[in-house]
């Protein structure tokens, strides 16, 4: 009987598996995950579950088809033999394969001072642990946290200590929080947003240090220019890395940004040729987007783990006429009662425009160009015109796209305000 | 190339029993221009396209045209003024943001999660009522004795009309409906008919709204004409009049359509009848089913703000955009066997309440309301059977619903 | 008592493990969402939006909760809402 085994646990792995068995995968079936728990929904966690809503241990996800599978959880992939098809557990175990879903996902970007790091009161936020762990911290009430990295975990979890009307201080390096993803253009515009909920924004500023007491609790920061935060509870927001160590020696084309994909979801080899035994999906995936001309991304998106993971699941189960794996990226982030959402990848713009509402308003939606073509369009409680936006990305219309549309000013094309390449 | 006549065809009262051929007829094209300049959207994906799209505007009522009454000032002073009062305070069904937003936002904040299970639990009351006065009878139209009263009970108790000035809303609520054909938007006389009625609300709840003011209650129209939402203006009298006869109107023909089209379909599938009898929990899936089977709206008509390039189509700008909601609905591209009724089906997008911006503020009522009919007929009749297959229809093609839905019962049970 | 979360959705929470019996999972997908608060109407202590479009929802409810969160699941107008009975053979 043949073996299907998926390494990670998680949303795209689990989607995977259910689209395999979907897909009419009779075999075996073997899901292995580095957590002891049940595949679990992250969204939640930067949110609901800091401010109490919803515990941490409730947003095990819904399985959408039965699976009859193997679960091996708590048992982390350390090795892939891809000679003898097999994978090998951190307990040394080996689980053979005949087709492979890699779906490892990433973990949070830890501070980068291996001491200071292991400091209490110093958290990450990924897991379902590191969830429960952050919101005991807060609902302790300590007397101002303090937000390290103004990306949008980082400002989710701002925004969730005002709603618990937590001091907060949220230290970000670049000119605004979201720089990365919206520009500064739109960046400062959710700043403001939180400067009105009375959170400390400190931008263009970097912790330096973080200082313990006595007993190794973390007690305050030390930004470069010398000032400091006393603050006894630190959520380090830096970003992600990928979980691809355990394919060190396999052969495979990978690095902390992912594991290469080609066209289809099969994994590539350093020589670049497709192991068609193999595929991967989610966060851990770098795949050739077609509407991105190609262009290699890796995406963090809860949609983008739904979608690949089935695809890479039909995929492997032989269903030829899976067509390439082609969604417009799209994520949503809520933040003190705002929610923006986004179709399309902001990467290279060099022109944004305010399509239709204005942001003094709150209300509105941003289109980003590119050379020419729309590449991403961004709502602010704006949702329901969205889809038109994602169309418009999807077929790569002109930029600027459409004048006349209800509720729209004169179209000014703006600078979006990216960092410069190297700095990002 | 289909037809270029057929969105004719649709609004001949001759097809009103079965336009859903015409509609299969009209998908060959996702866009067809009509001959009379319009353009009609009919597949799922270029109906829901379009509903999402910015180029495409709600504000497509003739402008307001009163008939003259012979005395010069009022036709040559007072009336353009008013006409141009009525212009600029257009209900938000016919209104683009960001006024809309401004509007519906007001109403939402008054149509609060506890107005709504209020009414809920009234609509079981009243279902049940109705059918205990009819314990006797033998025959029982559900248009005439059910599906007509209830809504607008519901509606008046929710902005807060006095029992007492009831009775006279049905009949204005039966008038005003015709407003969203487009025939009536095209024809002077019909909208002048209109406009009389809307006179004679006007007059009312103006009185209403002042008594409102002074005496607030705990109901919509106190709510909108005291309390207002943070952060935004409050209502002025002419937008609160046209909100108020929109929810009426809104809130009414639909909500009998959609109770009476239901009924209709369960008798056709007695099967059906006899499942829900057992198991009301199958109500939700049968109501959203009949929203996409047979909708009560089944179409909704806009303009083109810019030229729209749909495919091999482009819609010109300043063209009348038709929405066939209920075309898409069937569309066998996203529904298996479309045009069987299948509760069963999961995962019904229907377009049935629209979609966007504009979605059916009262789509939570109505399906309240539905169900408690529905589960109330599916428990409480004997031996239900239909006098007429297919029922008489009224004219309307936009708001289609049999005008009479004549069952013949063994008797009705007690609740 | 007052609650001390007016945040929350549902019954008050609880691990993991004391609501497999016959409860249920639910998940949204926030891509999907337009804010039509259909789900919030139908199944008011399970969903709700905060500020104009962000949607708050209970992930476990328990099965007393099956018949408004079916309402909320077949009247969500982008069909966004999934439901799984969290009791169910999980191999």
């Amino acid at each position: 009987m043949e073996h299907l085994v998926v390494v990670g646990a998680s949303l795209a792995g689990l989607r995977g598996a259910e689209a395999a068995r979907k897909a009419g995968f009779q075999g075996r079936l073997t899901l292995i995950g580095a957590e002891p728990h049940r595949p679990y929904d992250r969204p939640p966690l930067s949110k609901l579950v800091l401010t109490g809503g919803v515990a941490p241990g409730a947003t095990t996800l819904p399985n959408l088809e039965p699976l009859d599978a193997e679960w091996r959880l708590g048992s982390a992939a350390a090795g892939l033999d891809r000679s003898d098809r097999a994978v090998i557990l951190e307990s040394g175990d080996r689980v053979a394969y005949d087709r492979l879903l890699i779906a490892t996902g990433a973990r949070a970007r830890p501070w980068p001072d291996t001491v200071q790091n292991r400091f209490g009161g110093v958290h990450t936020l990924r897991s379902r642990d590191d969830a429960a762990a952050l919101r005991g911290a807060l609902a302790a009430g300590p007397g101002r946290v303090l937000v390290i990295g103004g990306g949008f975990i980082g400002c989710e979890v701002a925004a969730a200590c005002r709603d618990l009307d937590l001091p907060v201080t949220l230290v970000e390096s670049g000119a605004t929080v979201l720089e990365r993803v919206l520009g500064s253009h739109l960046g400062s515009v959710v700043a403001a947003l939180h400067a009105v909920r009375g959170v400390d924004l400190r931008l263009g500023a970097k912790v330096e240090a973080l200082e313990d007491d006595d007993s190794g609790h973390v007690v305050r920061a030390r930004l470069a220019d010398g000032r400091t935060i006393e603050t006894t509870c630190v959520v380090v927001a830096l970003g992600a890395v990928r979980n691809t160590e355990w394919l060190s020696g396999s052969g495979l084309a990978f690095d902390e940004g992912g594991v290469d994909c080609d066209a289809d979801g099969y994994v590539l080899d350093t020589d670049g040729r497709s192991d068609r035994t193999i595929a991967a999906a989610g966060d851990v995936a770098r795949f050739p987007h077609p509407i991105y001309d190609g262009r290699r991304v890796a995406l963090e998106h809860w949609g983008h783990a739904v979608a690949q993971g089935a695809h890479a699941g039909r995929l492997l189960a032989g269903q030829a006429s899976s067509p390439a794996y082609a969604e417009v990226p799209a994520f949503w982030s809520s933040q003190g009662g705002v929610t923006l959402k986004m179709a399309g990848l902001t990467e290279g713009a060099d022109g944004l425009v305010i399509a239709q509402g204005d942001p003094k308003t709150g209300r509105f939606l941003a289109l980003y160009g590119r050379a020419g073509r729309c590449i991403a369009a961004v709502s602010f409680d704006s949702v329901r015109w969205l889809p038109a936006y994602a169309e418009m990305v999807a077929a790569g219309a002109p930029f600027p796209p459409i004048h006349g549309a209800v509720d729209q000013g004169r179209l000014r094309v703006l600078p979006p305000g990216f960092p410069k390449e190297d700095e990002r | 190339m289909s037809d270029a006549t057929l969105f004719e065809q649709v609004k001949d009262e001759a097809n009103r029993v079965d336009p859903y051929p015409l509609f299969a007829r009209l998908r060959e094209t996702p866009v067809s221009r009509q001959s009379d300049g319009t353009y009609v959207a009919a597949t799922h994906a270029a109906i829901s396209s379009l509903l999402h799209d910015p180029r495409i505007s709600s504000e497509t009522l003739p402008p307001a045209d009163r008939p003259k009454t012979g005395n010069p000032i009022s036709d040559w002073i007072v009336k353009p003024i008013r006409d141009r009062i009525t212009d600029t305070h257009r209900p938000f069904i016919f209104r683009d943001p960001p006024d809309h937003d401004t509007l519906r936002k007001a109403v939402m904040h008054e149509f609060t999660q506890k107005r709504v299970q209020v009414l809920r639990e009234r609509s079981h009351v009243l279902v049940d009522e109705i059918l205990d006065r009819h314990a006797a009878a033998r025959s029982f139209d559900i248009v005439d004795d059910l599906a007509y009263p209830l809504p607008v009970t519901i509606i008046c108790e929710l902005l807060g009309i006095p029992t007492e000035d009831e009775p006279q809303f049905h009949g204005w609520a039966t008038q005003l409906a015709t407003a969203l054909e487009p025939d009536t938007m095209a024809d002077t006389e019909k909208r002048s008919e209109n406009s009389r009625t809307f006179e004679t609300i006007s007059t009312y709840m103006t009185g209403l709204i002042k008594e409102k003011r002074r005496h607030p209650k705990d109901d919509m129209l106190s709510g909108l004409a005291v309390n207002g939402v943070p952060g935004i203006p409050r209502m002025g009298d002419y937008d609160l009049i046209a909100t108020s006869i929109l929810m009426l109107v809104a809130g009414h023909e639909t909500t009998v359509n959609l109770i009476a089209n239901a009924m209709l379909a369960l008798m056709r599938n007695p099967a059906e009848l006899a499942r829900l009898r057992d198991d009301p929990a199958r109500a939700p899936r049968l109501i959203e089913e009949v929203q996409r089977y047979d909708p009560p709206v089944q179409f909704r008509t806009r303009r083109a703000l810019a030229d729209i390039p749909m495919g091999d189509v482009t819609i010109p700008e300043g063209a009348d955009v038709i929405l066939l909601l209920a075309s898409g609905n069937r569309d066998p591209a996203v529904f298996n066997d479309a045009d069987r009724f299948d509760p069963d089906r999961g995962g019904i997008r229907h377009l049935g309440f629209g979609g966007g911006l504009h979605y059916c503020v009262g789509a939570p009522l109505a399906r309240f309301e539905a169900e408690a009919a529905l589960t109330a007929l599916a428990r409480r009749l004997d031996d239900p059977r239909l006098q007429a297959d297919p029922p008489p229809y009224r004219p309307g093609s936009a708001l289609r619903g049999p005008k009479h839905l004549r069952l013949s019962i063994g008797g009705i049970r007690k609740a | 008592m007052p609650d001390p979360n007016p945040d929350r959705i549902g019954p008050s929470p609880s691990p993991d493990v004391s609501r497999a019996a016959g409860g249920l999972r639910v998940t949204v997908d926030l891509n999907r969402c337009q804010a039509y608060a259909q789900c919030c109407y139908a199944a008011p202590h399970h969903f709700a939006l905060h500020g104009a479009e962000a949607l708050h929802y209970d992930p476990a409810p328990t099965a007393a909760a099956r018949d408004d969160i079916e309402r909320a699941r077949v009247a969500c107008p982008v069909q966004a809402i999934r439901v799984e009975d969290a009791g169910r053979q999980r191999a």
